[in-house]
This record gives C-alpha cells, sequence and structure tokens, in this order.
C-alpha cells in the first residue's frame, strides 16, 4: 500500500449528501476486473449522459476540477454497499482524499485499506471548504496526516481525529494482513480457548 | 459482581484476542460468507503467496451473478460470458482452498443471507463477515454480523481475524402490536424515516420491545438486514426460544449434548438489565401503517396514504437539495398522493423480502387476482423456492400473471443483468432506492411483499389493506 503523509492537491467541491457506493461505481461494472478502467467508470452515471457525453454540471468535468486529488463532500459519504471497487475507482481516477461530515462504516474502512485518507470535519467546515473552492476554482487544500490537520484555500486551519492505528497504518503503508500474522502465536493461544469454550462451531 | 454489559459487549469480549485500546482491537470472526464478488480477495490472496487459514469456518454460495431464468441448464443458462466467468472462478476458488461451495445447481443454493441461517451457519453469539453490506442480517439470530470490503475478506481468509475499531451501541425499541397488512418492512422503514440514514453510523444496533418478541425469525431478519440502510455498522435480536425452535436440526446447528451445552451458553447472551447504550431510540409500532418510498434513499418514504412532500418545506438544507434530486430523478411532484403513482413492474425476492413468509403474505394477496403490470418473484433460496412449491405458492404466482424465477440476487443489484430498464417504475421488496441501483435510469420504489402484490394487481401503489378487507 502507498503510505499517505501529506497532499497539497486541488480539491473539488461535490455538493451532495449520501453519496451511495452504487453512485461512485454502478453494480453492472462489479464484476470487471481492476484494469478495465475503473477511472472512466467513476461516478459513470452523474458524469456522463445516457449518449456517453459528459455531463457540464458534474463537478469533476469542469476545467479547474479535472485534476482533483481531492474531493469535499455531503455528510454519509460512501453509505451503501460494501463493494471496494467503489475506492478503486476513486483511486485510479487520481482522488486520494475525502472530507465529509461522515462516511458510510464500510467505505470509510476500504479507504483507508487502500492508500486513501477519509477525513472527517463538521457539516459547517465542508459547507464553507464547499463554497470557497467554488468561488476560487483549482484553489489547492492541504491534507497533512501527520499532524492531523488540513489547511483550506484561505489558510485556515482545521484538526481531523483519526485512530491512532489508522493513522501509523497509513503513514507507514503498512499491510494489515503482515501486522496481524506477527500475532500468530496469540491468535493459535485463542483458538484452543475459544473452541474449546464453543466446540460446535468446529 | 460482573459488570453489566449489552449482549453486544459479551459477544465483542468473547472475539478480542489483542486489545490495545479503543480504536485497535485484534478481532476473531467464527464465520465467513463468500459470493462471486470473492474472486477480488482471492485474486489478491494468490499473488501475495497466502493460504486460507481456516477453510471450514468459511462458506461460499453464488447468488449475486446468478441468472434466475433457464436454471435447468446450469452454467449454459449464462447469457453473459463475463459473469458465468465469475461464477466459476468462485467454484474453482472454493475448491482449490477446500471451503464449503453451494454452488447454483446445489439444492441449498441460494442469497447468502438466507442460507446462512437456513443451513444453521448463523448462530448465537458468533462472530460473522461477508463482503456484502446486508450482512446485518444474520444479527437477527444474535450474532455480530457486518459487512466487509474485498481486503478485509483477504485478512479473514489468511487470518480469520481483523483489526477493528469499536462501534457504539444504540437501542431500538419496538413496543406494540402490528396492525393488519403491515410487516416486518414497513416497520423498518418508518424506523429509517425517524432516524435517517445515517442515523445509526458508528453503531451497532440491538432491536427490543415486544414487537420484536412477538416477530418469528424472518421479520427478524429483515429488520436486521435493513440496519445498514440507517448506517449501522450491523443490527441485532437477542436469541430465544424462537431462535432455537428455528435452528434446531439444522445442518450446522449443534446436536444431542452439544445443543444443550450451545443452548446454555445462548441463554446467556442477552443484554444484562443494568447495562447501558450509548443511545436509545423507541418507536411506536401501533402506528405504523404500509410505508413506501418515494425518493433515492430508504428515508425518503412515508405510510401509503399519504402525499409526497415538498422539498421547499424541509428545513434542513441537505435534505433539501437530496429531495429536489430525488424528484427529478423519481419523476415526481411535491403532493402527488402515493396511491395514485403508477408502476410499470414489480420484484419480489431479496436477501430482505425473500424468506418463504415472504412469499406466503404477498401470494395471500394474490390469491385469486391478477397481476396487470410485469411482475417477478425470485425466492431467496432453492429451499424457499422448494418450500413454497410444496405449498402451492408457486402455482398462485403463476394463476396471477408472475414470473416463478430461479434464486438469487436478481433484480436488487442488476448485477446478473436482471435490470429494470430505463425510466421504468419498479415496486419492489428489496432494500435500496438509489439512483441506477436496479438498473440504469430505474424507478425503484421499495415496499414489503404483501404491499408488491396489491401493486401487482391494481398497476399503482396501493394500501394492500383495502385488498385483504
Amino acid at each position: 500500500m502507498e503510505p499517505f503523509t501529506k497532499l497539497v492537491a486541488v480539491a473539488a467541491p461535490l455538493d451532495m449528501a449520501n453519496v451511495d457506493t452504487d453512485k461512485i461505481f454502478p453494480s453492472r461494472f462489479l464484476h470487471k476486473p481492476r484494469g478495465s478502467g475503473f477511472a472512466k467508470m467513476a461516478f459513470q452515471d452523474i458524469r456522463f449522459d445516457a449518449s456517453g457525453q459528459e455531463n457540464p454540471n458534474f463537478v469533476l468535468n469542469q476545467a479547474p476540477f479535472r485534476n482533483a486529488k481531492i474531493i469535499v463532500a455531503g455528510a454519509n459519504f460512501g453509505c451503501g454497499s460494501s463493494r471496494e471497487a467503489a475506492v478503486y475507482a476513486l483511486y485510479d481516477y487520481g482522488i486520494r482524499s475525502v472530507i465529509a461530515p461522515s462516511f458510510g462504516d464500510i467505505h470509510y474502512a476500504n479507504q483507508l485499506q487502500n492508500g486513501m485518507l477519509p477525513v472527517v470535519l463538521p457539516d459547517e467546515t465542508c459547507a464553507k471548504l464547499r463554497t470557497q473552492l467554488h468561488d476560487a476554482p483549482g484553489a489547492p487544500i492541504a491534507v497533512d496526516l501527520e499532524s492531523q490537520t488540513i489547511t483550506g484555500p484561505d489558510d485556515t486551519m482545521y484538526r481531523f481525529d483519526i485512530g491512532q492505528s489508522h493513522r501509523e497504518r497509513l503513514l507507514k503503508g503498512l499491510d494489515e494482513v503482515g501486522l496481524i500474522l506477527q500475532h500468530v502465536g496469540e491468535i493459535e493461544a485463542f483458538e484452543r480457548r475459544h473452541y474449546s469454550e464453543l466446540p460446535w462451531l468446529l | 459482581m460482573k459488570p453489566a454489559r449489552t449482549m453486544f459487549k459479551k459477544i465483542w469480549d468473547r472475539h478480542v484476542i489483542l486489545d490495545r485500546g479503543a480504536d485497535d482491537v485484534l478481532f476473531y470472526v467464527d464465520r465467513n460468507f463468500l459470493h462471486e464478488g470473492s474472486f477480488r480477495a482471492f485474486g489478491a490472496l494468490a499473488a501475495e503467496g497466502l493460504k486460507v487459514r481456516k477453510p471450514g469456518q468459511n462458506f461460499s454460495t453464488a447468488d449475486h451473478n446468478v441468472p434466475t431464468i433457464n436454471r435447468d441448464r446450469g452454467l449454459n443458462a449464462f447469457t453473459n460470458p463475463e459473469l458465468r466467468h465469475t461464477v466459476i472462478m468462485l467454484e474453482r476458488n472454493a475448491a482449490a482452498h477446500g471451503i464449503r461451495h453451494y454452488g447454483m445447481d446445489h439444492p441449498m443454493q441460494g442469497i447468502v443471507h438466507v442460507i446462512g441461517p437456513e443451513l444453521g451457519i448463523t448462530q448465537p453469539g458468533i462472530t460473522l463477515t461477508c463482503g456484502d453490506s446486508h450482512t446485518s442480517t444474520h444479527g437477527a439470530f444474535g450474532a455480530y454480523a457486518f459487512g466487509i470490503g474485498a481486503s478485509q475478506l483477504k485478512q479473514i481468509l489468511a487470518t480469520q481475524c481483523l483489526w477493528q475499531q469499536k462501534p457504539k451501541t444504540m437501542r431500538i425499541t419496538l413496543d406494540g402490536a402490528i396492525a393488519a397488512g403491515v410487516s416486518a418492512k414497513d416497520i423498518t422503514l418508518a424506523l429509517i424515516t425517524k432516524i435517517g440514514t445515517a442515523g445509526a453510523t458508528g453503531h451497532a444496533i440491538e432491536y427490543a420491545g415486544s414487537t420484536v418478541r412477538a416477530l418469528g425469525m424472518e421479520g427478524r431478519m429483515t429488520i436486521c438486514n435493513m440496519a445498514i440502510e440507517a448506517g449501522a455498522r450491523s443490527g441485532m435480536v437477542a436469541p430465544d426460544d424462537t431462535t432455537y425452535s428455528y435452528l434446531a436440526g439444522r445442518e450446522f446447528a449443534p446436536k444431542g449434548s452439544q445443543w444443550e451445552r450451545a443452548l446454555a451458553s445462548w441463554r446467556s447472551l442477552p443484554t444484562d438489565e443494568e447495562a447501558r447504550f450509548d443511545s436509545e431510540v423507541t418507536l411506536n409500532v401501533a402506528a405504523v401503517a404500509p410505508m413506501v418510498t418515494w425518493g433515492t434513499n430508504p428515508e425518503e418514504a412515508g405510510p401509503i396514504y399519504s402525499t409526497i412532500p415538498d422539498p421547499e418545506q424541509e428545513l434542513d438544507a441537505a435534505k433539501r437539495a437530496h429531495m429536489r434530486e430525488a424528484l427529478e430523478y423519481m419523476r415526481l411532484k411535491p403532493g402527488t398522493l402515493l396511491e395514485d403513482i403508477r408502476i410499470d413492474r414489480v420484484f419480489i425476492g431479496t436477501c430482505t423480502n425473500g424468506r418463504i413468509e415472504d412469499m406466503r403474505a404477498a401470494a395471500a394477496v394474490l390469491k385469486g387476482r391478477k397481476a396487470i403490470v410485469q411482475a417477478w418473484v425470485s425466492p431467496g433460496s432453492s429451499a424457499v423456492k422448494r418450500q413454497a412449491e410444496a405449498e402451492g405458492l408457486d402455482r398462485i404466482f403463476r394463476d396471477a400473471g408472475f414470473e416463478w424465477r430461479g434464486s438469487g440476487c436478481s433484480s436488487c443489484t442488476a448485477q446478473n443483468g436482471d435490470a429494470v430498464p430505463a425510466g421504468e417504475r419498479c415496486a419492489s421488496t428489496s432494500n435500496r432506492n438509489f439512483e441506477g441501483r436496479q438498473g440504469k435510469a430505474a424507478l425503484t420504489h421499495l415496499l414489503s411483499p404483501a404491499m408488491a402484490a396489491a401493486a401487482a394487481v391494481t398497476g399503482k401503489l396501493t394500501d394492500v389493506r383495502k385488498l385483504l378487507s
């Protein structure tokens, strides 16, 4: 996994709450292998019209935001289906961090598993950032995981919370399987005790 | 004296291998389910040279991508070779790793959240995962069950463990008698309308109260199934005699002296009286009427006798914006009576409402009546299908003009090609009315099986109580 430390990049304001994972990555592509053009599939049905033409109203189709690496969205981003393909599509498009007032739990975990940083900031802060990004299209936001801060286009700094284990793993780009397998002894001891108490589960 | 604990906390404590503080717990997974979407995790496993640590704790079935017609043709039933490939790969991966597989021809094949309970794999007190958000369904048995993505699925296959952050707890107390024509689906939609699609984000819900106790396992599963639609990590119901009599004798349920031991263990699970939850919600079920969604998330719903609300009257700006978009997508206007909305088709099935009680509820409405729109039933499992046929329900559906299909996820996600055509309006017993969920530009109204049957008969959203009297 690619480590995430600090990112200064163009941020796109996505003025939508409840951006579900079907919207980020439609079901009909779920059987496709990654590498078959996931960047193009990201937000497919709101990014393109029925004839495949770009929808000019969709923020990532607007010139200053095409190369955005950050999205600032409304509440409950990534709700719905557990499909990790939604994260692959965002990542392959170039997005590395999503800032929102809240996230769907499974999607939040999926972003962390792929070197993306989901940042939770209050609703008013996200709304303010989106307004600033509309007012100064193409303005950058700085996301610093080390110091757990976001710096907006007007240089205002905001602190965000993240689980310390998530932070460390992202900073170092550590693979969780490797971290679990360091504890094989403890897992084996747990299993002996667990299955002696609940033998019918074996 | 031991501190009072919630059922969730009791199950959590029993599965902690290593505790490094609130956000960093190495956590054991008792049972894991696989479906066609697991190809990404198996691919990653192979790429990293990892083996499946506990093949016996993993179970596999083909549900998301299987066709629901021409099933007697086996693999030749597929019209899309890419979808067929995912089903073949699942079978190969399961075989290569020694994992039990319920393939598309297996008599116990079905939607993963329907067959887990049918086989007795889902049990009280266990932790259970699947790469599917509706894994919360299994919580109906007093299990802590939650959905995961492909990376965490790979971790579970390789280690049977996950790093977890402990969720908060929420108790939702459902009290009151369920009125005629009202079902578990209506209760869960009423609840989501009340607390919102993010109302339980970061929480493990326990559903309690007299209504839950009176519900059978099917109804409890419907309610836990849609916990995720309120944003919850999981939904649970404490096990009781209803749970134990459902489980007794099922293939993977404990037998003989093991059964007695298991019962003693299960009876210790319910939340201690003094235990506290991080939040409490109550719902008066007696006041719940048949519900139907009008928007593009499960919170945008109302009782069937109501009208579509006006976004301009909504005080919350984000909700207002969502309602405007939803009504535009749904081609609906504020003030419209829900009962005046014409539909093009009906879909009955899914992990939410594809069980035998759901088949019975829909058939009770359809008996002696005809559907006037295209209508499909896809039973949640091959076992549900056989049971329904043994009861003669398939005859009722067929006589009413319904297509009696094979079991799978079908039109809920339309991954298998069972899509609702663009612009068509579908009354559906599934769990999500998101834009494009049932197919590109498909318009979805979520409702109960009885309400879906009523809509099929009248060709519009209809208060089923008018047909029951």
